[in-house]
């Protein structure tokens, strides 16, 4: 199952990509994600020819190799080989913080659903899982507060007291 | 004392009810213990030999009378009456059910305490000196820098699945009580020329089964910028710690590995290209935090106390005053050490009735507040000169005024094999046995500081790389043997010891103590302490005297 945020709302969505293994044949049509290492030797030119391309980028793989083209990527799927393997995180932040990519970043492999509130924060906004999207929305909304900036730049606890010391009338808690 | 605001207890809440759906959902079944595993370990709950252990949070080290009457409540209740305080400024309660843990967790939010992130490979409770607020020599209070790294550490989420554990230790003091450079960051306030407040930075130290004394990667980090340059570090590690070998997997590996030089290169890189300002901890927050730790009512006492020289007329009375009684930045006061180090008895424990007794007698002598060290001690901060004796005479009559702070009976110990899955052998049994050997108070007091630590196996939790003395348990075909190291410091003169020899059966590790201590009053020099005479002679005179038939090499 897919599950996109947008406009804060958590729904399922049809996957209109075609994940495409390193050995395998590229369809014809269709909007598809190749491994990084594929996305390498082939995607300028499905990119010239107008595909939708998204790239799935694993643990160890460095988010800095697609900086240049990210502004054409329609998304990118960050692999948790292990649910406890957390680097993809900083590859999230690191995509929305530091080169502004606008698009998809999408949580593929071992997703569970205890991890929903670490995934938003740090910017991802699709997630392939085995839990129905209400349930995936109260995991992501499980903690009204934030102890620090993040990627969803929802405003950290210490803003939120900042606010309320300037008017004292404003609810916190 | 920091209490919370309507925004911790909520943050707090959130999480008591997440663990409690996991709870659930593993003793339904629907959560495997593979899966759940890092779900409770994030939440203090580890699986022992036993039952279930719940590490709970003393964040900073430091408690009030009523966080201590709490943690004993929970003891008794949940436990068999007693609970641990373990090297990192915590408490274990080493017999409490699964069932019973959401509620266990409820309760203690009513007193402020919670277990967040005091296990899992995510940022652990900070450790902080126990004498902050209280030492002279302090720069500036270091327990409201570890509340704002406690802030910002908690449910980070992007440092929540890190490689390993993260240790961070702050300290103020150039007196470094914090062992700071055994932690995976050590950070060290001073000021510099221009009176400014900064951090020096230092990473990569650890114990475990390659130890190391960390490295200076900043000497003087602007304090206003210590979360973005604490973010830099903790995402170059998230990033490119190895994760294919739990035990090559903290931040000391990557580290060593890269060299010092070159991890700092990557830090400061990450840190120059990050948002700061939206990282950094705005100034009204930092004061908020200082202020919310609010002033201790002093009073204006003289320097000395006649009642205070008065009692000194009793000897038992004037040994503790001379071994746990420390100068306090304020006249007229007293920082009070209680040890946790009965002869005899085991390194940490704490009854119930106990931690009720030191409740109320914080409140009458100390300003309500005691505090915790990774030494396994407890300190009443703040305690008048006037009040020292009869405060040691209610520690006398709930058996907490062993006069040994410092000395050779003042060992850590990690529980060992009588307590953990990972063991390989028993600790406490020995350190029960040297307390047994060096019991004469007087004999103790003669020898000085000497600073044992021993672990049950070779993930060191007893910190035995940086014992004056360390004595690591290892398994040889099913059988208890134990390694000496000597030479080992977690102090600011910290350093990691040397292998004195092969191991020794476990009846043979009492004696070996009691040789190498003859050995040292043999050749100490005047005003040396045991490390520092093994500094100046070497290994040979210790080796001769524990190992005399060896070959010379």
């Amino acid at each position: 199952m897919l599950i996109r945020l947008e406009n804060d709302h958590f729904h399922t969505v049809d996957d209109r990509f075609t994940a495409v293994g390193d050995d395998e044949a590229l369809p014809d049509s269709d909007a598809v994600i190749l491994s990084l290492a594929r996305f390498e030797a082939e995607g300028t030119a499905l990119l010239a020819a107008g595909r939708d391309v998204g790239v799935r980028v694993g643990p160890a793989d460095r988010v800095e190799a697609l900086v240049d083209v990210l502004p054409q990527l329609a998304l990118v799927a960050l692999d948790f080989p292990k649910y406890r393997d957390g680097r993809a995180y900083s590859t999230a932040v690191l995509l929305r913080d530091r080169y502004g990519f606008g698009g998809e970043v999408r949580a593929v492999g071992d997703v569970l659903v205890d991890q929903a509130w670490n995934m938003v924060r740090c910017g991802f906004d699709a997630f392939e899982t085995t839990v129905g999207p209400n349930a995936w929305a109260a995991a992501a909304r499980r903690y009204r507060h934030v102890y620090q900036a993040s990627a969803d730049n929802r405003a950290p606890a210490f803003a939120e007291r900042a606010t309320k010391a300037r008017d004292p009338a404003a609810r916190v808690g | 004392m920091f209490h919370y605001d309507a925004i911790d207890a909520a943050m707090v809440a959130d999480r008591n009810a997440e663990f409690r759906d996991q709870v659930q959902r593993r003793l339904s079944g629907e959560l495997s213990e593979e899966q759940f595993k890092p779900l409770r370990l994030m939440n203090g709950l580890y699986l022992q030999l036993h039952s279930y252990m719940l590490r709970v949070a003393i964040p900073y080290g430091a408690l009030s009378s009523a966080k201590m009457r709490a943690l004993a409540h929970v003891a008794r209740r949940w436990d068999k009456g007693y609970g641990h305080f373990t090297t990192r400024q915590n408490i274990q309660f080493h017999w409490i059910k699964l069932s019973d843990t959401p509620d266990v967790l409820d309760y203690l939010t009513t007193a402020e305490l919670h277990a967040i992130q005091t296990s899992g490979n995510c940022i652990r409770n900070t450790t902080s000196d126990p004498f902050a607020g209280a030492a002279a020599e302090e720069v500036d209070d270091p327990r409201v820098w570890s509340e704002v790294i406690r802030q910002w550490s908690t449910f980070h989420p992007e440092f929540t699945y890190l490689p390993r554990k993260f240790k961070i230790a702050v300290t103020a003091s150039p007196q470094d009580r914090t062992a700071a450079r055994a932690h995976d960051i050590g950070l060290v306030l001073r000021r510099n020329r221009e009176g400014r407040l900064g951090f020096e930075v230092i990473v990569g130290g650890g114990m475990g089964r390659t130890p190391y004394i960390g490295a200076t990667i900043r000497e003087h980090l602007p304090a206003e910028h210590l979360l973005s340059y604490l973010t830099a570090i903790l995402r170059v590690y998230n990033r490119f710690g190895r994760r294919d070998n739990l035990y090559k997997a903290r931040i000391k590996i990557l580290v060593a590995s890269l060299g010092a030089a070159e991890f700092a290169r990557q830090a400061d890189a990450e840190w120059e290209a990050m948002d700061r300002p939206k990282v950094d901890l705005p100034d009204l927050e930092l004061a908020r935090i200082r202020a919310s730790f609010g002033l201790v009512p002093f009073r204006t006492l003289p320097p000395r106390s006649e009642r205070f020289e008065a009692a000194r007329s009793d000897p038992a009375f004037a040994r503790f005053a001379r071994n746990n009684i420390v100068a306090h930045k304020v006249s007229g006061y007293g920082i009070v050490q209680v040890s946790l180090k009965g002869i005899g008895e085991v390194p940490g424990d704490c009854s119930a009735d106990q931690m009720d007794a030191l409740a109320d007698l914080a409140e009458q002598y100390g300003h309500g507040e005691i505090r915790v060290t990774h030494e396994q001690n407890l300190v009443l901060p703040h305690v008048p000169l006037d009040d020292a004796p009869a405060l040691h005479a209610g520690l006398v009559a709930v058996g907490l005024a062993t006069p040994n702070i410092n000395l050779v009976s003042d060992m850590i110990a990690c529980p060992g094999l009588d307590y953990c899955a990972l063991a390989n052998a028993r600790a406490i049994p020995i350190a029960q046995a040297i307390g047994q050997t060096f019991a004469d108070p007087a004999r103790a007091e003669a020898i000085g500081e000497l600073k044992i630590k021993i672990s049950g196996c070779i993930n060191a939790c007893g910190h035995h790389h940086v014992g004056h003395i360390g004595i690591l348990g290892v398994d040889k075909k099913g059988e208890e043997f134990y390694q000496l190291t000597l030479g080992g410091s977690g102090a600011e003169d910290a350093a990691i010891g040397h292998v004195l020899g092969p191991a020794l059966g476990a009846d043979k590790v009492a004696d070996a103590i009691d040789t190498l201590v003859e050995a040292y009053m043999a050749i100490r020099q005047p005003g040396e302490r045991f490390l520092d005479t093994y500094r100046r002679t070497g290994v040979g005179p210790f080796k001769a005297a524990v190992y005399p038939d060896a070959h010379q090499a």
